[in-house]
């Protein structure tokens, strides 16, 4: 074995001893240096005639090749493994618990108003809305409810001070979404669709009444509507809401000023778990009012009974609720318990639409 | 309205069973609320007679009986009652029989020492009246062993329904047996009247000087009555209707205002001054109810009265001193017409209810006044006998004759069942319309249909009748393609600034419109105060949603929660109009205890101010232009603002709540709340279809520059901010505030604020001198505002 091949396992050997890259840098030096052995090697091809550089000047230069190599290897090696150590005390505890963010939610009444607004769409209703203070005009007159009418002191309507506005019109709390109607058929030329979903009040306090509460008024205006279309819209209406094919609905002939026929609207349940489902026939609740629009309502509206009618229907957005997601305390709607909230409520992303369904 | 099927049956021959006349009910819209056989809870009740009474051994007030309940051997019971004798005919329940007063089953026990096994009933105990002073005495021929309820003629179910205001001919039970006889379950029997004429002349005048309020005042006097308890059946069948029995004459009207929904007074004559008279009441005058209230009378109001003073508020409740009692020998029946508007405003002026109100509101017969006193009388003699009067007729009912012209196609155009002509010609005339034919018809309205005017409300009869459920179902027609949007521009807005507050980690809450007046007094007090409040916690209509919310707060962290974020979108009630609104309240814990820090974090108002920014970013409005002003009273006067378009234009306020709000609302912990006025918010111009402007990215890279000032301590930053960014429209892309410091090397008074200030070159680079002039202007328009360049 020549002197070159002794020293290339010398300095590969030394290479691989040094523990850290200062002692790495030493041994380079030491080999590749200015004053450096290998460097001394390299030296010496200039002093040899050019047979012995023939044979020497491969063997030198290969020495020193192997020798770079084996620095930048073990360079590398003990980088990785300074990184290694050094990453090996910044370890954190990942199992802590960290904050997801506040999770916020819709209360359910606004929930099923954008599903109504949303199933009523498609059916080519767009949503109106009214003042909740009314006049007795709008709230009753005008719905065919004189002042001696019966039906008025059923309403247990709140009023507000005697006629503010010394017009002869008294300011009361909407009684029902009804008045929307009114407004409607005033501000727009049939035909016309619109529901109008909303606050109503009534003078009523009790295990199932609250005297704040929410309806949804449904009005069709145009040539040649009659009962069936409004059992049509009805049956139509509480399948999409309640995402159920087996809706069965029961119309019962009633009375409303405003509607001429009139029918209650009753729709099948069926028991679940201890709990009634709307859906099949076992038993029947009353959801809905309704009826063709009383030609004294056109009339007060500036229609002409002989060329336009339609129906118009009623019915509790809470009770709707209710029904639907399983509640069964209407005085917790109005509450804001954040336990109620949270547990009753959507999120945010639970937007109905007709392609991912209007149930969340 | 409360009827029994015997009563029913009295009007309506039919075979029907209950289960179809129930249906049926429901079906042509007398909805049927409950049906209650009495008789079903006393079936274990049976008639028994005492055969022995001996003295209890151990008990001085017990005696021991022995009783035969028909079922052989003779039963030992033990019994308290002091009316227990041998030979005495009574109720006798055994073991195992549940006592509906007492609330118990009844079963063998030894009472002090002796077996008893089973009870003799009471009234009360059978919940049949409240006598409990002894046990029932039936009479002697009363057979042993046959079920009570049975013999006593209590097997007769009680159907409630619930009759619509519109048919008060539905108010007696024959106009209920007419309606199921159109419907074709069975035939209505006709009214049978018999003319009783009078024996003398009538001894009392009777007049109306009401004319409006009283049309017709028809009255006649029967003398030599023997008043006192009506007989068994007439007491049975009221009590089963939820009537409480008086006396014979007074049953007498009840039992015909509940047959025939005809109601009826009756006055004693020696009780009465002069004329009996329909007039109008003179203000001030009063009348002793007898219900056994004083009401005060005034002009407005038709009533009946003597020389002496009022005896009945027409139509609505007779008074005390002149009605029948015991002693009565001579009386007066009244069978009158009031006008339904007038007794309506009478009764909503005294809120005072009545059956009689409630028929004449809605509108009686005006052509059963004669049938009326007839029936009456011819029942008034049958039960306390005496001799009737002539007829006196004062006025005359309204007679008007309705005609209404009808095509029967409307039943389809309209009702959307073809329902044949003959079909309906046949329902109409079983409800007692008639006809006059021709194209149109003409229907006669017959006079107890006075909720019948138009060609819809004879659709309605025909359908009902023939059957709602028959109509088919028929889908609207439906516009071509894909269902068009129709939400309106503000519609939209409140679905984004709600679904945006929700993802922003609130929650949202539907709180009461109305507030106590003091929980508005802070908000600048309600426009709108109920007259009828139902309690003084809601009584003021909200001025703000903040009250509504920061009492929710309150009542959360009364049940313990550490941390409060609410909102709601409603209406605030102001004296113009009603404002659309979204309002938050945060409270509590920003942020709970956490490792990192190891304590929770308070809000601030900064916080509120995120979230007012935030929601009115989703709702459109130009935040980068709006102004702080100064809160209001409601705020920490240094911790809040308005955010306004102008000075005059707010269209939020947020900050952290004055002290004194948080105690008004009994808060414990600091409150920030916002409040966004979205009516105030500048709609976004709907641009042209969907398209964007072209995509054009900058050539350039932009340059920043950072500049820091010195202010006066109390100068807002937001107008520097603004001044800046005023200072070169063209190239001055973004100014960010990055620092705000007062301490050392700032002078007393000042504080200083740095900016960042983004400049975006167009097409080529800024040159130096570029540069030094922007930064100039820059600084200029700072110290327009104020500010001076730090050195």
């Amino acid at each position: 074995m020549s002197d070159v091949e002794t020293m290339t396992g010398e300095w590969v050997a030394r290479i691989e001893a040094a523990r850290d890259l200062q002692s790495l840098e030493l041994e380079r030096v030491a080999a590749l240096g200015k004053q450096g052995a290998i460097t001394g090697l390299l030296k010496t091809l200039g002093g040899m005639t050019p047979e012995e550089r023939q044979v020497e000047g491969p063997r030198i230069h290969s020495l020193r090749e192997t020798v770079t190599e084996a620095i930048a290897a073990r360079k590398s090696a003990l980088e990785t493994a300074e990184l290694d150590r050094k990453l090996a005390t910044e370890t954190l505890d990942m199992s802590l618990p960290v904050s997801a963010g506040e999770q916020g939610s819709i209360h359910p009444v606004s929930q099923v108003m954008d599903e109504l607004a949303e199933i009523f769409a498609d059916l080519g209703f767009s949503v109106a809305t009214g003042p909740e203070i009314e006049d007795d005009w709008h709230n009753f007159t005008a719905l065919n409810i004189p002042e001696s009418h019966p039906a008025r002191a059923m309403h247990d309507t709140f009023y507000f001070g005697a006629d503010k506005d010394g017009d002869g019109k008294r300011m009361l709390l909407r009684t029902h979404t009804s008045p929307v109607q009114i407004r409607a058929m005033q501000a727009q030329k049939p035909p016309l669709r619109i529901i109008a979903p909303g606050r109503t009040y009534r003078s009523d306090s009790d295990a199932t009444h609250t005297p704040m509460f929410h309806q949804v008024e449904g009005l069709v205006i145009d040539r040649g509507i009659h009962l069936g279309h409004l059992k049509w819209t009805l049956e139509t209406f509480l399948k999409a809401f309640f995402e159920r094919d087996d809706i069965v609905l029961r119309l019962r002939p009633s009375y409303f000023p405003f509607t001429e026929p009139s029918a209650e609207v009753d729709v099948g349940y069926t028991i679940e778990n201890g709990r009634r489902v709307v859906g099949g026939s076992d038993g029947w609740m009353e959801v809905l009012g309704s009826g063709m629009v009383h030609p004294r309502v056109l009339e007060a509206c500036g229609l002409d009974p002989n060329e336009w009618q339609g129906f118009a229907f009623g019915s509790g957005i809470d009770r709707l609720a209710m029904l639907k997601y399983g509640m069964d305390d209407l005085r917790a709607f109005f509450d804001g318990d954040l336990r109620w909230l949270r547990h009753y409520g959507f999120s945010s992303l639970d937007v109905p639409t007709l392609s991912g369904g209007v149930g969340a | 309205m409360k009827f029994t099927l015997s009563w029913l049956k009295e009007h309506l021959e039919t075979d029907a069973s209950l289960e179809a006349i129930v249906d049926m009910l429901t079906c042509i819209g007398l909805e049927v609320e409950g049906v209650e056989n009495p008789a079903e809870k006393l079936a274990p009740f049976v008639v028994a007679e005492v055969l022995t009474a001996e003295p209890h051994p151990q008990a001085d007030k017990l005696q021991v009986l022995t009783v035969n309940t028909g079922d052989g051997e003779p039963v030992q019971v033990v019994c308290g009652a002091p009316n227990a004798r041998a030979g005495l005919k009574g109720v006798f329940g055994g073991p195992g029989a549940y006592v509906p007063g007492s609330d118990l089953t009844l079963k063998v026990a030894a009472i002090r020492g002796v077996e008893s096994r089973g009870m003799m009933c009471s009234v009360r105990e059978l919940e049949l009246g409240e006598e409990h002073d002894g046990i029932i005495e039936l009479p002697a021929d009363a057979p042993v062993g046959a079920g009570f309820a049975q013999w006593r003629g209590l097997d007769d179910p009680v159907i409630d329904v619930a009759v619509t205001p519109n048919r008060q001919d539905c108010m007696g039970v024959h106009g209920i047996a007419r309606d199921l006889a159109a419907a074709g379950l069975g035939t209505l029997k006709a009214v049978n009247v018999k003319e009783i004429a009078g024996a003398f002349p009538c001894p009392i005048e009777i007049r109306t000087d009401d004319p409006e309020g009283c049309p017709a005042f028809y009255g006649r006097v029967i003398r030599g009555v023997k008043n006192g308890p009506s007989p068994d059946w007439l007491q049975q069948r009221l009590k089963a209707v939820g009537q409480r029995p008086i006396s014979a004459l007074v049953d007498m009207t009840n039992y015909i205002m509940l047959s025939y929904g005809r109601p009826l007074h009756v006055y004693d004559l020696a009780k009465l001054e002069g004329a009996i008279v329909a007039r109008k009441a003179k203000d001030g005058e009063t009348m002793l109810a007898l219900n056994g209230k004083t009401y005060a009378l005034d002009s407005s109001m038709t009533v009946i009265a003597d020389d002496a003073g009022v005896h009945d508020i027409g139509g609505i409740m007779g008074g005390e001193d002149t009605g029948a009692t015991e002693e009565t020998t001579d009386v007066v029946i009244e069978c009158a017409y009031f006008d339904p508007e007038g007794i309506a405003r009478t009764g909503q002026k005294l809120a005072l209810t009545s059956d009689a109100r409630t028929r004449f509101e809605r509108g009686v017969d005006p052509t059963f006044l004669e049938v009326g006193l007839q029936l009456a009388t011819e029942r008034a003699l049958d039960l306390v006998g005496g001799e009737p009067s002539e007829i006196i007729r004062a006025g005359s009912p309204p007679a008007e004759q309705r005609i209404v012209e009808y095509r029967p196609q409307r039943c389809a155009e309209l009702g959307g069942l073809d329902v044949p002509e003959e079909r309906q010609k046949d329902i109409l005339l079983s409800l007692g319309f008639e006809f006059e034919h021709g194209d149109p018809w003409k229907i006669d309205v017959p006079s107890w249909r006075r909720d019948v005017i138009g060609s819809a409300d004879i659709v309605e009869e025909v359908i009902r009748i023939e059957g709602i459920d028959k109509v088919p179902s028929t889908p609207l027609p439906r516009a071509p393609g894909v269902a068009k949007p129709t939400a309106t521009p503000e519609q939209l807005v409140e679905r984004r600034v709600r679904r945006a507050a929700a993802e922003r980690g609130l929650n949202e809450a539907v709180t009461w419109s109305f507030v106590s007046e003091a929980e508005a007094e802070p908000f600048g007090g309600s426009a709108w105060i109920l007259d009828n409040p139902i309690s003084e916690e809601m009584k003021a209509m909200r001025p703000s949603l903040l009250p509504g919310l920061l009492a929710a707060a309150r009542r959360n962290i009364d049940r313990g929660a550490q941390s409060v974020r609410l909102f709601e979108v409603g209406r605030r009630y102001l004296g113009d109009r009603e404002h659309p609104t979204i309002g938050l309240v945060l409270a509590g814990d920003r942020r709970a205890r956490h490792w990192s820090t190891g304590k929770a974090e308070a809000f601030s108002a900064y916080d509120a101010k995120a979230e007012a920014m935030a929601l009115l970013a989703a709702a459109g409005a130009p935040v980068d232009n709006l102004q702080a002003l100064d809160g209001t009273a409601v705020y920490h006067p240094g911790r809040s603002a308005r955010l306004c378009l102008g000075p005059r234009n707010a269209l939020a306020e947020f900050g952290e709540l004055h002290p004194a709000t948080l105690k008004a609302f009994d808060l414990g912990v600091p409150v920030v709340a916002a409040e966004i006025y979205l009516d105030f918010i500048p709609l976004k111009r709907s641009g042209i279809g969907h398209m964007r402007a072209a995509y054009a990215p900058p050539p350039l890279q932009a340059v920043k520059r950072d500049f820091a000032f010195l202010l006066p301590t109390e100068a807002r930053a937001d107008t520097l901010l603004r001044a800046v960014r005023g200072a070169d429209k063209q190239v001055i892309a973004g100014v960010s505030l990055f620092d705000v410091f007062t301490g050392q090397g700032v002078p007393e008074g000042r504080k200083s604020v740095a900016v960042e200030v983004v400049l975006q070159p167009g097409d080529k680079s800024f040159s130096h001198e570029e540069l030094e002039a922007i930064s100039s202007r820059i600084v200029a328009a700072a110290e327009k505002m104020g500010a001076r360049l730090r050195d």
